[in-house]
C-alpha cells in the first residue's frame, strides 16, 4: 500500500444542487421480476426530530439474486431493466420512499446464501462519514440464519427488518434512528 | 464457493469518527453505539457502476452550463482517481457541488446574504478516463458564514461524490484551496486526529493545469480504498 484513502466529509446541507440529478426512487424498469415492494421511513436524530435533509443510498441484487456488477459470476440471470440503485432524499417530515423489488439471496460469508437484503449508505449534515446499514424483510425464513444478522445482539436486530406497514399491504415500514435505545444498527465497513 | 476479498481498514486516525463534537451537527445526529464490525460480502464489493455516456459533455464545465458566463475567478480543477496500491480507477463517477464566487449555494436552504449567479448552479459531473484522470472547469468558490460557533465562516471547498468500483468504496469529501487562512478554524476539515490525512484535503496549485490567458489550475488526487489480497478458493 503506497497511498492512503482520502478522508471523508461531510454532504453537508445543500447535496440536492449536486446529487438531485442522479435521485432514483423507483428501481423497477420495464420487464423486470420479482415481487414489488414499496419501501418508506423516516430519518430521526437524537431529540427524535425529523431529519429534512438527510439522502439514502441502495444498492441491491435483482429477484434472481444477481447483482449488476462484474464481480458477481454467479450463473444467474441479470434483467436489463434493473440495475439495482437507488437514491432517495428525504422530504421536510424526515420521509423517503422508494419502490423495489424483493431481491433474491445472495452467497454469504459461511458458503450460505444470505437473506434476502438491501445495503443502505446514508448521508447528512452533521455525520462525517457515511453510516451503512442493512434492510431485510419481514416474514422471511432464512433471516433466522443469515451469516449477518447473526453478528448483531438478538435484541437490536428488529432495527434492520422492515415492518409491514399498517392497512397498506404493498408498503414495508423501515426507519434510521440516529441514537437513542432503538437507534438502528450501523455496520463497520471502515468507512 | 469463493470468498471474496475484503477492502483494507482505513490508517489509524485518517477518518473522522462519526462523532465529532466541535462540529455541533454531529451532536445529535452521529450513532452513539459501537458499530457491528461484518465481514466482506458480495453485497459490499459489489456496487453500482456508471459508464461515461451518464454524463453531458458540458457537465464538466461549470462556466458554460448558462447562456453567460458566471462572475468570479475562474479555475481548472483536475486530478486523478487511484486507489490505495496507486492503481488509476477508471470509469469512476464523480459529481461536485459548490457555492458562487459570493459564497452563496443555489438552494432554498442558503439564505446568506450574498447574490445568486443566474449563470452559476455550481453542479457538475465526470467520469474518470482510462488513467483515473477528470477535469473540471469552474469557478473559485467564496467562503461564507455558517452558524456552528460564533463568526464561524467555512472555507472555501467543492464537494466531491465519488461511487468507485464498490459498495465498500463510496466517498463524500470536500477539496479546499491551499492558503485558506481559514483552514485552522474550521471544525469540518480539522475532524481527523492525522494532520497529514486532512492536508491531503487542500488542492495544490499546478502549473501544468493552469492554462496561460484564461484559468489557474489546481491538482486534487483522490484515493479510494485498497483491497486485501484475494483469499484462496475453499
Amino acid at each position: 500500500m503506497s497511498l492512503q484513502a482520502t478522508t471523508s466529509q461531510t454532504v453537508g446541507p445543500y447535496f440536492k444542487i449536486g446529487l438531485e440529478w442522479l435521485n432514483r426512487d423507483n428501481l423497477v424498469g420495464k420487464g423486470v421480476s420479482g415481487e414489488r415492494v414499496t419501501i418508506q421511513g423516516r430519518v430521526v436524530d437524537g431529540d427524535g426530530a425529523p431529519v429534512p435533509d438527510a439522502i439514502v443510498e441502495i444498492w441491491q441484487a435483482n429477484a434472481h439474486g444477481k447483482y449488476d456488477h462484474p464481480e458477481d459470476t454467479q450463473d444467474k440471470p441479470l434483467e436489463p431493466g434493473f440495475k439495482g440503485y437507488g437514491r432517495i432524499a428525504t422530504n421536510a417530515d424526515g420521509v423517503f420512499r422508494f419502490t423495489t423489488i424483493k431481491p433474491g439471496p445472495v452467497p454469504g460469508p459461511d458458503g450460505k446464501e444470505q437473506a434476502p437484503h438491501l445495503v443502505v449508505s446514508v448521508f447528512m449534515r452533521g455525520v462525517l462519514r457515511r453510516t451503512v446499514t442493512r434492510i431485510y424483510f419481514p416474514d422471511e425464513p432464512r433471516n433466522a440464519a443469515d451469516f449477518i444478522l447473526n453478528l448483531v445482539e438478538p435484541a437490536r436486530r428488529s432495527t434492520l427488518i422492515a415492518k409491514k406497514a399498517a392497512g397498506d399491504p404493498g408498503t414495508l415500514e423501515w426507519n434510521v434512528v440516529l441514537q437513542g435505545p432503538d437507534e438502528t444498527v450501523f455496520f463497520d465497513l471502515g468507512l | 464457493m469463493k470468498r471474496v476479498a475484503a477492502y483494507r481498514a482505513p490508517s489509524p486516525g485518517t477518518q473522522p469518527d462519526h462523532l465529532h463534537p466541535p462540529y455541533v451537527s454531529s451532536l445529535k445526529r452521529a450513532p452513539t453505539k459501537p458499530q457491528v464490525a461484518i465481514p466482506y460480502t458480495l453485497s459490499e464489493v459489489t456496487g453500482p457502476l456508471f459508464g461515461a455516456e451518464i454524463v453531458v459533455p458540458r457537465a464538466s464545465d461549470l462556466t458554460q452550463q448558462h447562456s453567460g458566463e458566471p462572475l468570479g475567478e475562474r479555475i481548472i480543477v483536475s486530478g486523478r482517481v487511484l486507489d490505495e496500491d496507486s492503481r488509476p480507477l477508471p470509469n469512476t463517477l464523480l459529481e461536485i457541488w459548490q457555492a458562487n464566487a459570493a459564497g452563496r449555494y443555489l438552494h432554498e436552504v442558503d439564505q446568506h446574504k450574498a447574490p445568486l449567479d443566474l449563470n452559476f448552479t455550481g453542479c457538475g459531473q465526470a467520469v474518470t478516463d482510462a488513467e483515473g484522470r477528470y477535469r473540471f472547469v469552474t469557478i473559485r468558490p467564496g467562503e461564507y458564514p455558517w452558524r456552528n460557533h460564533y463568526n464561524a465562516w467555512r472555507p472555501a471547498h467543492i464537494h466531491f461524490s465519488l461511487f468507485g468500483p464498490a459498495f465498500a468504496t463510496r466517498l463524500v469529501t470536500q477539496m479546499y484551496f491551499p492558503g485558506d487562512p481559514l483552514l485552522p478554524f474550521d471544525p469540518i476539515f480539522n475532524c481527523t486526529a492525522d494532520e497529514k490525512a486532512r492536508n491531503r484535503l487542500v488542492s495544490v496549485f499546478d502549473w501544468e493545469i493552469t492554462m496561460p490567458e484564461h484559468a489557474l489550475g489546481y491538482k486534487f488526487d483522490i484515493i479510494l480504498r485498497g483491497r486485501e489480497a484475494t483469499p484462496m478458493e475453499e
